[in-house]
């Protein structure tokens, strides 16, 4: 009996092992025969979370908590774990094609595999201790991803993600550290009745680090800053696994403690959160329009789309809100890793990587075009987009509660992220200047990205059964 | 104030310390050195705040040694990061933001 | 400006958090108690090792994780450039450093041992290798690495995949990890030597490959 959910951390670690034992450039092959597996895996525990209407939970050494480690999916997990698989899968056929003779790509199958399984293993713990090491395994992982092969840039961008990524993790350590010293466990499971709103001083302190330490790796506003440099820098298919699903990480890290142990601390600061949330929308969305360079333009983009995410914090006593953040989850996931795949295209073809360079790219690349303006579609939330479907969620839910500030806030954004992608196309549709050289691409890259970016889109259509799955266990 | 307890106290004071020099300091080594005494002081909290009563407790200590090796991993790579960009550019400073 | 509103927020931090802490009162869980309780089915003796290796063993296996990480980063950072010969240091300190290296592995392998009951183990061990090597390679006997040919890299990963090989194989039991009582002692011994070996290499790697001259002084 195979159980998938142990399986989708062991599986990662094993072919990312035997894709280094391999050696520099190897592992192409054994990473897209994995993740087709992993994502049939995925797809399995979704259905077993979707069916039983519980989460599902598995005591590592047979101790259970508070003494052993206890994993644990309910339907964010299970939906976050689908998503990882599903990215992922598109991306490594883009990568296989991408790196070929690239120095950059050396090592990238086992780094992958490794950011890979510390993802995984992210969504399904349910130990504080156990997360931070998985944070470190990510955090790590994409460091180095970022950094592979490059030259001073990239590692100046590099070594800014990584202090980044460092201060948040280290403040994420001394919150849970702080925990422990005041109840004697970090078992999610065990703190749950153990937390109440006339906690210590302590608690709170240490709450607030937790979720500070989380803002600052998910880049949200004012904590963006080292954002667009990292994920602007990197080469195409890194910056599409790290704006699509690690920033994603820490979010739904600070999600699961919000609705977990540090629920009763909730209602001070959601709307500080919808604040933060709004100030990345408009702060984003602006630099994303002023942007020269392309990869630049599509990680402001990120940045506005994170804030999104934090517009659901005080809508949070109705599921819906919950549900409405995961279909923004998927939907930005997939289309961001869309955008970076046909950026990657456009700056493969052309050689470089500004907006203006992109003028004539409609005749010659109209598979990438589409991928990208698809991609587009679902940012900008229109109709049948996934895209769509989160924004139209979150609107109802504003309304529904009365704080019709953020169905506001979550229009505008529509509105300011249609203003950078039409910026986009429009310099696509020009005429392509006199002399201007595009070297072939392989097809696999152009696919790839249209197979994400239609997924954005086709998911709206589908949008109802990822929902219900989200609200299992909630 | 027991032993436990001012291991805690000296942790937190380290903690903001390194803190304060992660963000300030521009110098990559020291910058590197700054992260190590944050994470050092982390763990002391973590080791003394559970041992305030006195009594030891082998589940901090285990998590402390486990947070070493992920600190000794992240310094190693720091400081490959910053070797490579000294070898290419000769700075030991991260550029500020000169463009977007 | 900025320098001294982060120190002061810092500060103000600090103080606020040290208040906090001196008035919580005891903890709600006794976590050694239940460490304690169960010892005896664990496999060793010394409580932090049967927390490392087996209540929370799954902690320490994503960790070893993190360190073959680490050296791949290294690895894709610093490139493919061959390292220069080794500089010989004083023929004094050579032969200090030939002298030291034998009882070095002997007490790593004691603390090896020693980690079944009393602290010891796997990392202190493999640390103490990676000493070995580091001092060797300071005095010039040992030369940096270059990028790993496949023997190597079945060392450096060999521990990994020992631990990652034996936790698959233990799933039938019923969970990840879930180590046989009668079995425990003899399973963990085996794991923490190759993860010694390991451990080791990786380590002495986090610096050997670092000191590669890239083209520069």
């Amino acid at each position: 009996m195979i159980d998938p959910l142990v399986w989708l951390i062991l599986l990662p670690l094993a072919w990312a092992t035997l894709a280094f034992l391999l050696g520099p450039g190897r592992g192409a092959w054994l990473a897209i025969a994995a993740l087709l597996v992993q994502w049939c895996l995925a797809f399995v525990l979704a259905q077993k979370v979707g069916a039983g209407g519980t989460a599902l939970t598995h005591a590592v050494g047979g101790w259970g908590a508070p003494l052993g480690i206890d994993l644990a999916v309910d339907g964010l997990s299970a939906a976050m774990l689908l998503l990882t698989q599903t990215v992922a899968l598109p991306l490594a056929i883009y990568a296989r094609s991408y790196f070929k003779q690239d120095p950059a790509g050396t090592w990238f199958w086992p780094l992958m595999g490794f950011l890979i399984s510390g993802l995984n293993a992210l969504f399904v713990s349910a130990d504080l201790f156990n997360l931070y090491v998985t944070l470190e395994l990510i955090g790590l992982a994409a460091v180095g991803l970022v950094a592979a092969g490059g030259g001073a840039q990239q590692l100046g961008a590099a070594l800014r993600y990584l202090f980044a990524a460092l201060l948040g993790s280290g403040a994420y350590l001394l919150g849970v550290a702080l925990l422990y010293g005041a109840y004697g466990t970090v078992s999610i499971a065990s703190l749950l009745p153990l937390v109440s709103d006339d906690a210590p001083r302590l608690v709170w302190i240490a709450g607030g680090l937790m979720v500070v330490g989380l803002m600052l790796k998910t880049a949200l506003f004012p904590f963006h800053y080292w954002l667009p440099h990292a994920h602007g820098g990197a080469p195409a298919p890194v910056s599409a696994l790290l704006s699509a699903l690690v920033v994603k990480a820490s979010f739904y890290l600070i999600l699961r403690l919000w609705l977990g142990p540090l629920q009763p601390l909730l209602p001070t600061f959601a709307w500080l959160m919808a604040l933060l949330g709004a100030g990345a929308i408009f702060w984003g969305s602006w630099q994303a329009i002023r942007a020269e360079k392309l990869k630049r333009l599509i990680a402001y983009s990120t940045v506005a789309q994170l804030g999104y995410l934090f517009l659901i914090f005080p809508l949070l006593a109705e599921t819906v809100a919950l549900k409405a953040g995961v279909m923004q989850v998927f939907a930005h996931g997939l289309a961001k890793a869309g955008m970076f795949a046909a950026a990657g295209v456009f700056i493969k073809a052309t050689g470089h990587d500004t907006v203006a360079g992109l003028a004539g790219a409609v005749e010659r690349m109209p598979v990438t075009l589409i991928a990208f303006g698809l991609a587009g579609m679902t940012l900008m939330g229109l109709p049948p987009s996934s895209g769509f479907l989160a924004k139209w969620q979150i609107i109802e839910a504003a309304l529904a509660q009365g704080h019709w500030i953020i169905a506001v806030v979550a229009l505008a954004g529509g509105l300011l992220a249609a203003v950078y992608v039409f910026r986009v196309l429009r310099q696509a549709f020009l005429l392509a200047p006199e002399g201007g050289t595009v070297a072939p691409v392989p097809r696999a890259l152009e696919w790839s990205a249209l197979a994400l970016a239609v997924g954005s889109v086709v998911l709206g259509l589908r949008g109802v059964e990822l929902m219900q799955l989200a609200g299992v266990g909630a | 104030m027991t032993t436990g307890m001012l291991f805690a106290l000296v942790g937190v004071v380290l903690f903001a310390m390194g803190v304060a020099g992660v963000i300030l300091i521009g110098h990559l080594l020291r910058r590197i050195l700054a992260f190590n005494v944050m994470g050092n002081g982390a763990f002391l909290v973590l080791v003394g705040l559970a041992q305030r009563n006195g009594t030891p407790d082998p589940v901090p200590q285990a998590m402390v040694l486990t947070g070493i090796v992920v600190a000794v991993a992240a310094t190693a790579l720091a400081l490959a990061l910053v070797r490579k960009l000294h070898a290419l550019t000769g700075q030991l400073e991260l550029p500020e933001h000169a463009d977007d | 400006m900025k320098r001294v509103a982060v120190v002061i927020a810092a500060a103000a931090f600090a103080v606020a958090l040290v208040g906090a802490m001196l008035e919580i009162g005891p903890a709600a869980i006794d976590l050694r108690g239940l460490v304690m309780q169960h010892l005896a089915e664990s496999g060793v003796g010394h409580p932090v090792t049967a927390v490392l290796l087996n209540f929370r063993g799954y902690d320490t296996l994503l960790e070893i994780a993190v360190l073959l990480l680490a050296l791949l980063v290294i690895l894709a950072v610093i490139g493919d450039s061959r390292a220069a010969p080794p500089r010989a240091a004083h023929p004094v300190l050579q032969t200090l450093a030939r002298l030291a290296t034998p009882p070095m592995v002997v007490v790593a392998v004691y603390l090896l041992w020693a980690g079944a009951f009393r602290p010891g183990g796997a990392f202190q061990a493999g640390a103490l290798l990676a000493s070995a090597a580091v001092l060797l390679h300071l005095v010039g006997l040992l030369p940096a690495w270059n990028p790993p040919g496949s023997r190597l890299r079945i060392g450096l990963a060999a521990g990994f995949a020992v631990f990652l090989s034996i936790a698959a194989a233990l799933l039938p039991q019923g969970a990840l990890l879930k180590y046989p009582v009668e079995t425990a002692g003899m399973l963990i011994l085996l794991i923490e030597s190759s993860l010694t070996i390991s451990l080791g290499l990786i380590l002495a790697g986090l610096f050997l490959v670092l000191s590669r001259e890239d083209g520069s002084s």
